[in-house]
């Protein structure tokens, strides 16, 4: 379903005047997906009832609430930051131990909506040292929304969108221009598999090492939440981890389920499940968010899998060095190419 | 540190760095924002635009980079520039991180939490 062309111009004009944000034309998927749960919150049934309610009468509030549902980001790269640095800097070392027979890895963005949970999951692979090319990865990203599905496929992000969340390291190395927008290398899309599902029922996927289940199970009963996790647990691999949102938990939902603390993130378990090798402190940094890697001006851009190693940065000062990246690379020490 | 030769956009720019806890001071253009350093002026960040008359925002992060005593100031560019071999040359002189412009004001928060100088 997509909106009329008087009412997308409508919102369009809307955030041009009161957010100063330019809405090129071929939105009309970002204004539905933004605005819907708006309206439905409102009682409304669509997004067209929603703007011929404001343009039949002023409402401030309500344009106000329009223009923040519009720029507010529900969901960004490495949207809570947290669980990504858990997901590098422990789960992956983690994992790529205990799988070093198989060399396989899988991977669920549950939800994935419009794409930017799988991508990040995706950048933070290929930009692992461990992950090395012989690995066979795949991030399986599931929604129950066509639209969106075919949105994430395309990758495409806007300038607004790859603002949000994502280190400008990344966006040069894992992002390739498209006009005026930005879409994922093919390295990074390449190990990302998309496939509507809902998760409200019975679903057939792999075994999986790690799911990100992130705030999805709010939506839900609490009759259906019991049920999901259920078969989410069915499908997590016995020593794998599950994420969360951060209002979520399966506490009274699913007491099969532990919770850890990997580094200041919670992830849940199967109850019993073989102890983790943490590191014995993370980096409050985006893994992968140095500049190490960075192409040099001319060369080819978008990262080889695993075929450089990249040092974790450090959020902290000072600023780097004079010539850095590049100076920083040359020497190839992961601690010169952690500094920032 | 806010610099840009848009008043309407040292103006946006100031207020969203005020609203996030930041005391603000501005400069219409790289030499300027030099003068104010010189002068004893020590941000934490510097928000830099590149196209700017007199000295332009690469200039300005290179004269930083190439002075020990500034080298604790965190350095986003904030610009029109997109080009990706653009945002390459102003990492490669020493800019953290950039934002392109149009952008929300989470987007500014969300880069200066990624740098390390706002709180997540």
């Amino acid at each position: 379903m997509t909106i009329t062309a008087g009412a997308f111009t409508f919102v369009s004009d809307l955030l041009q005047q009161h957010a100063a944000i330019v809405l090129s034309p071929g939105k009309e998927y970002l204004v539905e997906s933004r605005l819907m749960p708006l309206a439905r919150q409102i009682g409304l049934d669509d997004v067209g009832a929603l703007v011929a309610r404001l343009q039949s009468r002023p409402d401030d509030a309500l344009r106000r609430q329009i223009v923040e549902a519009m720029t507010t980001n529900e969901t960004s790269f490495f949207r809570d930051r947290d669980p990504f640095n858990a997901f590098s800097q422990a789960i992956l070392p983690d994992l790529c131990k205990e799988r070093s027979a198989t060399h396989r890895l899988n991977v669920w963005s549950a939800a994935c909506s419009s794409g930017q949970e799988p991508y990040s999951i995706a950048m933070s692979i290929v930009d692992h040292p461990l992950m090395t090319p012989d690995w066979q990865v795949e991030v399986l990203a599931t929604d129950l929304n066509e639209e969106m599905l075919e949105r994430a496929r395309q990758a495409r992000y806007s300038q607004l969108e790859v603002n949000r969340g994502l280190p400008v390291a990344m966006l040069v190395r894992h992002f390739e221009r498209a006009e005026t927008d930005w879409r994922v290398v093919p390295a990074v899309r390449g190990i990302v598999r998309f496939k509507q599902l809902n998760l409200a029922e019975a679903f057939d996927i792999p075994q999986m090492d790690v799911i990100f289940l992130r705030n999805v199970l709010i939506y839900f009963r609490p009759s259906t939440k019991v049920e999901v996790l259920k078969r989410v647990r069915r499908i997590l691999r016995p020593d794998g981890y599950l994420f969360l949102g951060g209002a979520e938990t399966t506490l009274g939902l699913d007491d099969a389920f532990e919770r850890v603390m990997v580094g200041s993130t919670t992830a849940y378990r199967h109850k019993g499940a073989r102890p983790m090798q943490m590191p014995s402190r993370l980096s409050a940094a985006v893994a992968g968010a140095g500049l190490s890697a960075l192409p040099r001006p001319g060369s080819t851009l978008g990262p080889t899998p695993g075929s450089a190693v990249r040092g974790v940065a450090s959020a902290s000062h000072p600023p780097p060095p004079v010539g850095w990246p590049f100076q920083a690379s040359t020497n190839n020490s992961i601690s010169s190419q952690g500094r920032r | 540190m806010v610099i840009d030769d848009s008043s309407a956009m040292r103006l946006i720019l100031g207020r969203i760095m005020r609203s996030l806890g930041f005391d603000v001071v501005e400069a219409p253009n790289g030499a300027e924002a030099i003068a104010r350093l010189q002068s004893g002026a020590m941000p934490e960040i510097a928000l830099v635009d590149w196209n700017m008359p007199v000295m332009d925002g690469l200039a300005f992060v290179n004269a930083v980079r190439r002075e020990e005593k500034w080298r604790q100031i965190t350095l986003m560019m904030v610009t029109t520039e997109s080009e990706q071999s653009q945002i390459v040359r102003a990492l490669a002189a020493g800019a953290h991180e950039y934002v392109i412009k149009p952008f929300t004001p989470d987007a500014i928060a969300d880069k200066l939490a990624l740098l390390g100088v706002l709180a997540y």
